[in-house]
């Protein structure tokens, strides 16, 4: 960490040039390593390599490319308006680097939430260090063949777990993302307020998804169906339950049968595109979350394979296990309500999660939920799509700031209020100076005041 | 004292109601702050008088004015701040509607500090109204008589049970601390600052945190010393130097230290006259311990001017300590009152090395005629905001962030900044439910032909 900071304060990260040229070896460490990330995923989760290339490698070439053509434009000087006052003076917002950046990523997607934030700090001028999941064997891959590619006076990968990342989190950094659970989010901002630091959490919760008895059936179990058991159910803004009357399940039901069948094959365990629970650790935990309520489709495990199938469960009450914690796996609860009203109660009942699903034919419907719920984003007719345009923000609300593009960069800039004066004029500044009088005090008014138009007329 | 579960509780309730989210309800509730402050002018300015000896002018300048400013930008531009912002979309979503909400995050304490006593605590909840939260506000215990008329005036306008007041001391705001918000805005020190934070961190709740620092202010030989020494003074001395961003301390070249001293002493007479004690226009520090903890900071220095005090009425003369050095107690910590040290560096690039060793600080402001001078100081250090050629007014600007970062704090406010940290930004896509044929592409199995689409 302290080499890091002394590379900071030679301001080797400043400029652009140095910023770019670390982009693209970025750029090249990707094209370079291809072949064994998409071999270490497919042991890691299961992943179908066409799954990894689209989701996790073409995703961070976009937004290298995305960042790397606009990084000019992201790094300007914004303008501001001016008072009157001010008209002979320059006021702008420079976008600061923070200094040295600490980055953990997770082990559900990880390429993409490794490389997406470091390409952001990197971007906006910091050093770096990543701290990658320990369970995860790909980003042991990264954790060996990065450090090649990038300046290690300036960029770093710290692996370990628990116990090195809390040595880790007693240094001071200048900005620290994480990526993980809400639990684990807590103990990252605490040790941050011991020295101020400001963080970006990505958390999870769990999200919930409505479908009104307005719909078209077919549609929607294919469009839940991907977003659920996509990764094998471990994304953070999956659909977590489902919300729906008693005659829609009914509805519902044959229709994801239909949607997995189409998807996975009548065995998904032989397919190549369904994958699997990360660790022993993790199947366990979610294997254990089968007991809530009653299987309808689905339910078969194996452990060796770490396999749980495309699993839905019935009949199931609010206070049950599966009802308490994010699932991050692939089983879809439903639970049953009468109508959009009570949908809304329930969901404003409960932390608010990452993401909000509605899906109806009925545009109302959709924007009730939209409108009377609070989530990080939110999503009608689809799941997960919100998180793939980069003009959105990508964040919760126990989250602070957003990534993705030009939000990734402007996370990790400080935007620093600057105005440059003029020393001419001097006699312009005279009301405002000591000792104070009526009329002086008139003229401060008027040359500072900001009017509501209708005070005009 | 009613218990502050009670009242917390009480304002997340009124904020499930939904009546603060409608644009006409915040605007109205706006216009009534904006009522209580024509009206109730007197009763404020004289608590300010009894708080710090503000008077006058000075005292509208520096708390009522700029409140005024902001409510009146706020109402005007509150309809375009609250719009969902659409954006632009790719070739997948070309036929949906994809936006960015701004919605109220829900709950907002706000901690104001004692040296604006007013102003601290009434900027932030413009920005936490217009934005549609429910607002705690906890004045300053230090700056009692304003607490207490603030605790009297806000349910007098405002409605009462989503915007309440909870006065007190250190009891009390831990007590508040335990409770659950959406969002904590603080103005204090940064060793406060840590407590709010890790109270924060039990909730997730973000934080915004404008602390404090040395704001350094560099003086280039190459500049005119008359004008840039009376925007100093100005800024210094101004609240008694009780100010975040007043220029802490000074950093020239040894050859113009005395030069600076002798600008300064005069504008001080221009601006208070022979007998500063005797001048309307000059502040007192808030209390005695404040007193004593700058009084201690003159240990040791040679005082160039001033130096005189009167504990009885908290007086500190403007004082100028010249020669210090770099490792004595008054370069420790922000001085918050009027005493001005000079430390003396042999260039640009000595004073540059001298601010980045040292925490982040709040403002940093730099005199120079040579563009490319300040140029290079800005782009070589980091401070929360800075100013060239002048002090302090880069707060005064609506439009640029306030805030710090590193130990100067995180997060910022004031006008649409204000509202965008009191916001949630919500990203939104609406899709059809038709047209499934365009998720084909991306439904399993996956296939090469589809993979190169």
């Amino acid at each position: 960490v302290s080499h890091l900071q002394e590379s900071w304060l030679l301001g080797k990260t400043r400029p652009m040039e140095y910023r770019v040229a670390q982009l693209e070896a970025l750029g090249r460490f990707l094209d370079d390593k291809k072949q064994q990330i998409l071999d270490a995923t497919a042991s890691d989760l299961g992943k179908a390599p066409l799954e990894t290339e689209l989701s996790e490698i073409l995703l961070c070439k976009n937004e290298l490319h995305e960042t790397l053509n606009n990084l000019s434009r992201w790094m300007k000087d914004e303008k501001v308006d001016r008072t009157l006052a001010m008209q002979l003076d320059s006021a702008f917002i420079r976008k600061d680097p923070y200094g040295v950046v600490l980055i953990i990523a997770p082990w559900n997607y990880p390429v993409q939430l490794f490389l997406v934030p470091l390409i952001g700090a990197i971007a906006a001028g910091n050093c770096v260090i990543v701290k990658p999941s320990e369970v995860s064997k790909t980003e042991r891959l990264m954790a060996e063949a990065l450090p090649s590619y990038l300046d290690e006076d300036c960029f770093a990968v710290v692996t370990g777990g628990v116990q090195e990342t809390t040595r880790l989190l007693e240094n001071k950094f200048d900005y620290i993302f994480f990526t993980g659970s809400p639990s684990v989010g807590r103990i990252v901002m605490t040790a941050a307020a011991k020295h101020l630091t400001p963080v970006t959490l990505e958390l999870g919760g769990k999200n919930p998804c409505y479908v009104s008895d307005t719909c078209d059936v077919t549609n929607v179990a294919r469009r839940v169906v991907w977003g659920r058991f996509f990764n094998a159910g471990q994304t953070c803004i999956a659909p977590d339950y489902l919300l729906c009357t008693l005659e829609m399940q009914e509805k519902l039901l044959p229709a994801l049968q239909k949607a997995i069948n189409d998807f996975y094959g009548p065995n998904p365990r032989e397919s190549p595109d369904f994958g699997c629970i990360v660790s022993d650790k993790q199947f366990q935990r979610v294997q254990r979350l089968l007991g809530s309520g009653r299987v309808a489709i689905g339910g078969q495990t194996d452990e060796a394979e770490r396999y749980i199938a495309p699993t839905v469960l019935v009949d199931v009450q609010p206070s049950d296990p599966i009802m308490q914690e994010e699932v991050f796996g692939p089983i879809l609860p439903i639970v049953i309500i009468a109508n959009v009203d009570e949908t809304i109660d329930f969901i404003n009942s409960r932390e608010r999660p990452l993401a909000v699903y509605a899906f109806s034919s009925d545009d109302k419907v959709v924007n009730q939920v939209l409108e009377r719920t609070s989530s990080g984003g939110f999503c009608g007719n689809d799941t997960l799509m919100h998180v793939t345009l980069p003009s959105l923000p990508f964040g919760g609300i126990a989250a602070w700031e957003r990534t993705n593009g030009k939000f990734s960069f402007d996370t990790f800039s400080h935007p620093r209020g600057c105005l440059k004066r003029w020393m001419g004029r001097e006699s312009l500044n005279a009301p405002r100076y000591p000792p104070y009088s009526q009329r002086k005090f008139g003229l401060v008014q008027a040359t500072s005041k900001v009017t509501r138009k209708s005070d005009c007329s | 004292m009613e218990k502050v579960q009670q009242i917390v509780g009480r304002a997340r309730a009124a904020f499930r109601s939904g009546r603060s989210r409608p644009l006409e309800f915040r605007i109205q509730q706006l216009k009534a702050l904006q009522k209580m402050v024509q009206e109730r002018e007197k009763e404020i300015m004289r608590a300010l008088k009894a708080d710090l000896n503000k008077t006058g002018p000075n005292a509208f300048t520096q708390e009522i004015l700029g409140v005024l400013g902001e409510l009146a930008l706020t109402m005007e531009k509150l309809p375009s701040w609250a719009a969902p912002q659409h954006v632009k979309k790719d070739l997948l979503t070309l036929r949906d509607e994809a936006f960015i909400n701004y919605e109220p995050l829900g709950v907002v304490l706000v901690i104001g500090a004692w040296n604006y006593p007013f102003a601290l605590v009434m900027q932030p909840l413009i920005g936490a109204i217009a934005a549609g939260n429910a607002v705690v506000v906890k004045p300053s215990e230090v700056s009692e008589n304003t607490a207490r008329l603030v605790a009297e005036l806000l349910p007098q306008y405002l409605d009462k049970d989503l915007y309440a007041v909870v006065t007190g001391g250190v009891p009390e705001t831990t007590e508040l601390l335990t409770q659950r918000f959406d969002h904590i805005l603080y103005t204090g020190n940064s060793a406060v600052g840590k407590i709010v934070m890790a109270a924060a961190a039990k909730h997730l709740t973000p934080v915004t945190l404008e602390l404090g620092g040395k704001s350094p202010c560099y003086i280039d030989k190459d500049c005119d010393l008359a004008v840039a020494c009376r925007r100093i003074t100005w800024g210094k001395y101004m609240n008694c130097g009780q100010t975040c961003i007043a220029p802490d301390y000074i950093l020239c070249d040894p050859s113009i230290q005395s030069k600076v001293v002798e600008n300064i002493k005069a504008t001080l007479e221009e601006f208070y006259g022979e007998d500063v004690k005797s001048s309307p226009d000059y502040e007192r520090i808030v209390n005695q311990r404040h007193f004593k903890r700058i009084l201690g900071l003159l240990e040791g220095q040679k005082i160039a001017l001033g130096g005189e005090t009167d504990e009885a009425s908290c007086f500190i003369a403007p004082t100028i300590l010249t020669d210090v050095s770099p490792e004595s107690k008054v370069m420790e910590e922000e001085i918050f009152g009027p005493v001005l040290p000079i430390v003396t560096v042999k260039s640009v690039e000595e004073a540059i090395e001298f601010i980045n060793l040292r925490e982040k600080p709040l403002a940093l402001y730099v005199f120079s005629n040579n563009k490319q001078l300040i140029r290079r100081v800005i782009a070589e250090t980091s401070s929360g905001g800075m100013t060239a050629n002048d002090v302090i007014m880069h707060s005064v600007l609506p439009e640029l962030p306030f805030g710090g970062v590193g130990h100067s704090g995180m997060g910022a406010y004031h006008g649409r900044h204000s509202f965008q940290t009191f916001s949630h930004h919500r990203a939104c896509l609406v899709k059809d439910l038709r047209w499934d044929v365009v998720n084909r592409v991306r439904y399993p199995p996956g296939s090469e032909e589809i993979m190169q689409l």
